[in-house]
């Protein structure tokens, strides 16, 4: 398990805070400049001066209490670069044979192979990196990076560098490969669709502070701050008054119109708070066709946009105060319900689906 | 033809070239990957001897070795004779001179390995002594190669330290280039012309095996 503390003032400052258990992978997600790559590069031992410390499986690699600073080459780590930063002198099985400090030069070829094969690049063990295609030095890197049987793998921005096509036969790649490893797994991404579809957990960054850590499910239904919910690009953020708390509900003013949503008791009547649901959330319901049950916050609303995205299409919807949500349905629904632009259409918003956060930095 | 002085200025060359390959190669690297306060200034005063009239950084080498001085009192006590016009002193001030000339190339060669190359190195648990050999100096081969070449070219035509630090005693410290001034002063300019035309191509082919060297080095 990885277990870290780190503060810094400058360069950057930095308040970060998070552990990752043996089999997790866990998404380091936020803006560039957010101290991603810095909290990574630390935890390697490539960047000296946050103060804090860095356990892997109770073994201290930093520790600025005690004084202990294990330098970069003695951290068991696996550490995949943005660039790959493949030795550009030596084939792919050199570079991999580079990394593994088995005695026994049989041995050390024999693992090299074992890790080139297990990253689908046998044939090309002699090839020097500069013939490579970014995939394939991915995979190089990954096998460099494994081969040492590390107690932690970083990855860095692993699949910014390469495009669509081969990014998405990368995911899967790496699905699979981290079902094998028993090691705690942390990647860097501004993605979040990325660190969505890959991670367990993900750790949200914004100006080197952790903002909040949980499940990509957790965090982009239930964001603890507006800020985050602006981090995670929700579609629907907004703000409100709080009016009044009932038995199940917290009753909320968003710009004239009155929503009910899961009951916050926390937040005072009369304070300003954010609010999100997510666009799968905002129901566009027909009277004829679904029953009412289960309807809450039924609004009427009109069609301002609607852009199809594969199967998908994304509907902006009018609401009577004005204001604008997004919706997200299934394209051969909206056809077979007739929506179009410039029509009128009933709304449903579940309480449950509306989330409150407070205020406070919310507007900063 | 003062073959004495060709072979003087040769194995003054050659002297030169292999003493500073170590020293060149550990301090560029030092200074590829480092930053401190006052790198700049540094980095001026080893420059200094490109820019500095050989006539001026003669006269302090020749200070710095007289006999007045404490490295030449000591060298003296030591050795029996004087450093300054002794073929162990012209060596000494010949590594100095050649400092830039070394020392430049092989920086820039070694700045010119990625940061995360470097880096690399270590996260693939290789040590720093081992990532150098290893790593850092095949990719950085080509700068220091030319860095030697540079400085034994530029040692075979140096005059006006030479003749500071050395004077001109034949077998001892006349090189190739006092030798050249010596005979057109004595107006034997056919001995003049061969020695020139000798260290005309081999300045030549240093140079265009340099650039050569680098050109390779992009592919």
């Amino acid at each position: 398990m990885l277990e870290l503390t780190l503060k810094q003032q400058s360069p950057i400052p930095l308040e970060a805070e998070f552990r990752c258990q043996r089999g997790e992978l866990l998404a380091l997600v936020g803006p560039s400049g957010s101290g991603k790559s810095t909290i990574l590069k630390t935890i390697a031992g490539l960047i000296r001066g946050p103060r804090g410390s860095v356990r892997v499986d109770g073994e201290v690699w930093l520790d600025t209490e005690t004084g202990v600073e294990l330098p970069a080459h003695r951290r068991n780590v696996g550490f995949v670069f943005q660039s790959y930063a493949l030795f550009p002198h030596m084939s792919v099985l050199q570079n991999v044979m580079a990394a593994c400090d088995e005695p026994d030069a049989a041995v050390r070829e024999a693992r090299a192979r074992k890790w080139i094969d297990a990253v689908r690049m046998k044939g090309l063990e002699e090839a020097r990196p500069a013939r490579l295609s970014g995939g394939q030095q991915q995979r190089a890197a990954l096998a460099r990076a494994l081969v040492r049987e590390p107690k932690l793998l970083l990855l860095d921005e692993p699949f910014s560098a390469v495009d669509q096509i081969t990014r998405e036969r990368l995911y899967e790649e790496l699905a699979e490969l981290r079902r094998r490893l028993s090691i705690p797994v942390v990647f860097v991404t501004h993605s979040l669709s990325e660190a969505q579809m890959l991670a367990d957990r993900m750790v949200v960054l914004h100006h080197g502070r952790t903002l909040q850590s949980g499940t990509p499910e957790e965090i982009f239904s239930r964001p603890c701050s507006a800020e985050i919910a602006r981090l995670v690009a929700h579609k629907n953020l907004a703000w409100a008054t709080v009016i009044a708390h009932t038995e199940r509900h917290t009753e909320i003013d968003w710009n004239g119109l009155r929503l009910l949503a899961a009951l916050r008791p926390d937040l005072a009547v009369g304070t300003r708070i954010a609010w999100l649901i997510p666009a799968l959330d905002v129901r566009m319901v027909d009277e004829k066709l679904d029953s009412y049950s289960g309807r809450e916050n039924v609004h009427v609303a009109q069609v301002d946009a609607m852009v199809p995205l594969g199967g998908q299409a994304t509907v902006r919807l009018r609401m009577p105060n004005g204001e604008c949500l997004s919706a997200t349905a299934m394209a051969h629904t909206l056809r077979k319900r007739a929506i179009e632009v410039g029509r009128t259409v009933d709304v449903s918003l579940l309480s449950a689906s509306i989330h409150l956060m407070p205020e406070r930095s919310a507007e900063d | 033809m003062e073959w004495d002085a060709l072979r003087l200025s040769l194995l003054l060359a050659l002297a030169t070239s292999v003493l500073l390959l170590p020293l060149g190669a550990a301090a560029a690297r030092a200074l590829a990957w480092s930053s401190f306060r006052g790198k700049w200034l540094l980095e001026a005063t080893l420059a200094l001897p490109l820019v500095l009239p050989p006539t001026v950084l003669g006269y302090y080498l020749l200070v710095a070795m007289g006999s007045a001085s404490p490295l030449g009192a000591f060298y003296e006590r030591a050795f029996g004779h004087t450093l300054a016009f002794s073929f162990e002193g012209l060596v000494v001030a010949s590594i100095i001179f050649n400092i830039p000339f070394a020392l430049i190339p092989m920086q820039r060669a070694f700045e010119s390995i990625p940061l995360e190359v470097h880096q690399a190195a270590s996260t693939c648990g290789i040590s720093p002594l081992k990532a150098f050999f290893r790593i850092e100096l095949p990719l950085a081969w080509p700068g220091v190669v030319s860095g030697m070449i540079m400085t034994a070219a530029h040692t075979v035509g140096e005059f006006g330290v030479v003749l500071m630090v050395g004077g001109s005693i034949p077998g001892e410290t006349k090189t190739i280039a006092i030798s050249i001034y010596d005979r057109v002063q004595a107006f034997d300019m056919q001995a003049a012309g061969m020695m020139s035309g000798m260290l005309l191509a081999l300045s030549l082919l240093a140079l265009g095996f340099t650039m050569r060297l680098g050109q390779r080095a992009l592919r």
